[in-house]
């Protein structure tokens, strides 16, 4: 299309795609706006240029012990990818380069466990967590966010793996390779890609997974989405403070975000679209 | 290299994930299933009894449940329809020849990564709120007054945040069909002639129906769970005004301690769900073929 495009509709497109692409942004940018306020300036009506103050930063970080939940938000969402991996990479790989005839049946199981809606589990799994003194801590809910993304990892590893040709595999075996040089020399830099981009789809769909965080935690093990949850009612934080937790709570996975899009598209669709 | 040697391996392998997710699977469902037969309050655990298709009965004629399912269908719909018209327009709008697209996608991406709880206090907070909320001022601007949205439209309220949140996904699936799209077709079509509005419904249409159809699945699975913006924003009210069916089993399992009660709320969630899925599997295993 670009040779009949004037240049007098391409500005037209581009004012128009940036107009949109800014008003999705908004509330976004508000709230980063919001966080560089002071609590008056916060409060005194519609105005895009803040004081650029740290002060709800500092007084975020002082008052409410942000680091404790953000600490825990690193450990679950990097733990539970980890464990899922190391669970998932051998069966991916099994499924991969030695399918049988069920592996279709057992990766369309795996991906129908994924169906299950978590609150028809609320009941058993909170009471286990009750009993088990599992309740508010952290190596409970790693394990629970594990099983939650295993399918996910699972797939998309698969969906990694299965584009890497059998015939380099078969030349390898010609020229003598054994079945561990075949692993580590000719497999696992090829695999590597696929891993890195299921490691940080996964690491932010934990990291925003707010059901059982806000349901089996409290204070000790509560990531930042339980802690920010429980700022419902803005009493103890106000405006200016609200927006730098909120800012702090999203901006390492928004970065992340920005460099996965199309990972983002194969993981989440199960590779029905790429 | 011997076959059945790497068959072995290769079930060896697979073993730890399928155990762990069929323990996964079946063991809590099993628990819930057993669970929405008895009458099991945690207040007086110790007066726990068989209670039969009770449970069920008792959701079945409480109000607050047709309720629930109205809402839990009427949130799911409306952030569907808002997602996909809008997705398709922002995609076919980012596909344009236009200067700084990288720019472009990244910001329109963006609330995707934002939590729940975050997205729901941004916008309850900074945007909605009925005297400091930025539509307020825009309102006021405009000499009208402003809306108390979760007072007033919580429901509709809700259904905007979750589109916010869902829309970049939607328009992120979309582009990458439509950027798949022959163009030499595109051209051959603006040749012959043919008018946009009929290019779009002939060819961008059928290209991306697909496309479309997996976005509507996977969004319906994860709607129907939509939890922590309602808990920040109304708490399920005015009333039972914004309670869909996960809000309601969440209030009966945690604020009146029914377990037996919630467990039958779960069954009938997952009986819910299950329709959904069974078309979303057809659509992701016709494409492993």
């Amino acid at each position: 299309m670009a040779r009949a495009t004037s240049r007098n509709a391409r500005v037209g497109w581009t004012v128009a795609a940036w107009f949109v692409a800014l008003l999705i942004f908004f509330p976004i940018l508000y709230t980063i706006i919001t966080s560089l306020k002071s609590e008056q300036e916060a409060i005194a009506g519609f105005d895009l240029i803040p004081s650029f103050t740290l002060e709800s930063y500092q007084t975020v970080q002082s008052q409410n012990n942000y680091w404790r939940p953000f600490t825990n938000s690193v450990i679950l969402a990097v733990g539970s990818t980890i464990l899922a991996l190391i669970v998932a990479i051998p069966a991916a790989w099994a499924m991969a380069f030695s399918p049988t005839k069920r592996t279709k049946d057992i990766l369309m199981w795996m991906l129908s466990t994924k169906m299950m809606p978590a609150v028809a589990v609320l009941v058993p799994i909170y009471l286990i967590f009750l009993r088990t003194g599992l309740m508010d801590t952290r190596i409970g809910l790693t394990i629970l966010l594990m099983l939650i993304n295993l399918p996910i990892v699972v797939w998309m590893l698969y969906t990694y793996f299965r584009e890497i040709p059998g015939e380099i595999l078969e030349a390898a075996r010609m020229d003598g390779a054994s079945l561990r040089d075949e692993i580590l020399y000719v497999l696992t830099p090829m695999a590597v890609p696929g891993i890195a981009s299921t490691l940080l789809l996964n690491i932010i769909l934990a990291w925003n997974e707010a059901f059982w965080t806000i349901q089996l935690t409290t204070t000790n093990a509560a990531p930042l989405s339980a802690f920010i949850a429980s700022f419902s009612s803005p009493q103890g934080l106000f405006w200016a403070k609200l927006s730098a937790a909120s800012v702090m709570a999203i901006a390492p996975i928004l970065v992340l975000g920005w460099f996965s899009q199309k990972q983002l598209v194969r993981g989440l669709t199960f590779g029905a679209v790429k | 290299m011997a076959t059945r040697q790497t068959q072995g391996l290769a079930r060896l392998m697979r073993a730890p994930a399928i155990i762990l997710l069929f323990v996964w699977m079946i063991v809590p469902l099993c628990m819930t299933l057993y669970y929405s037969f008895l009458n099991y309050n945690l207040l007086n655990p110790t007066m726990t009894s068989w209670a039969g298709w009770f449970n069920y009965q008792y959701f079945y004629t409480d109000p607050a449940f047709f309720e629930a399912i109205r809402n839990t269908l009427v949130l799911v719909l409306g952030v569907l329809l808002i997602t996909v018209v809008g997705g398709i327009a922002i995609a076919m709008l980012i596909d344009k020849p236009i200067w700084g697209q990288g720019v472009v996608r990244i910001l329109v991406i963006s609330p995707f990564f934002v939590m729940p709880p975050v997205a729901a206090l941004i916008w309850k907070n900074m945007i909605m709120h009925p005297s400091y909320g930025v539509l307020a001022d825009v309102a006021q601007f405009f000499g009208a007054s402003p809306v108390d949205w979760f007072a007033q439209y919580p429901l509709t309220a809700i259904i905007l945040i979750v589109s916010w949140q869902w829309l970049p996904f939607a328009t992120l699936i979309l582009l990458t069909s439509l950027q798949s799209l022959d163009t030499e077709q595109m051209e051959a079509a603006e040749m012959d002639g043919a008018p946009a509005h009929s290019r779009f419904l002939y060819l961008i249409l059928p290209h991306m129906a697909r496309a479309i159809t997996v976005v509507i699945l996977i969004q319906t699975i994860f709607l129907l769970g939509i939890y922590a913006e309602i808990l920040v924003t109304t708490n399920g009210g005015p009333g039972t005004a914004s309670t869909n069916l996960t809000f309601l089993i969440y209030r009966a399992a945690r604020l009146n301690f029914d377990i037996g009660g919630a467990a039958a709320g779960g069954i009938i969630a997952v009986i819910l769900a299950n329709i959904v899925a069974i078309f979303l599997m057809r659509v992701v295993g016709r494409n492993l073929d």
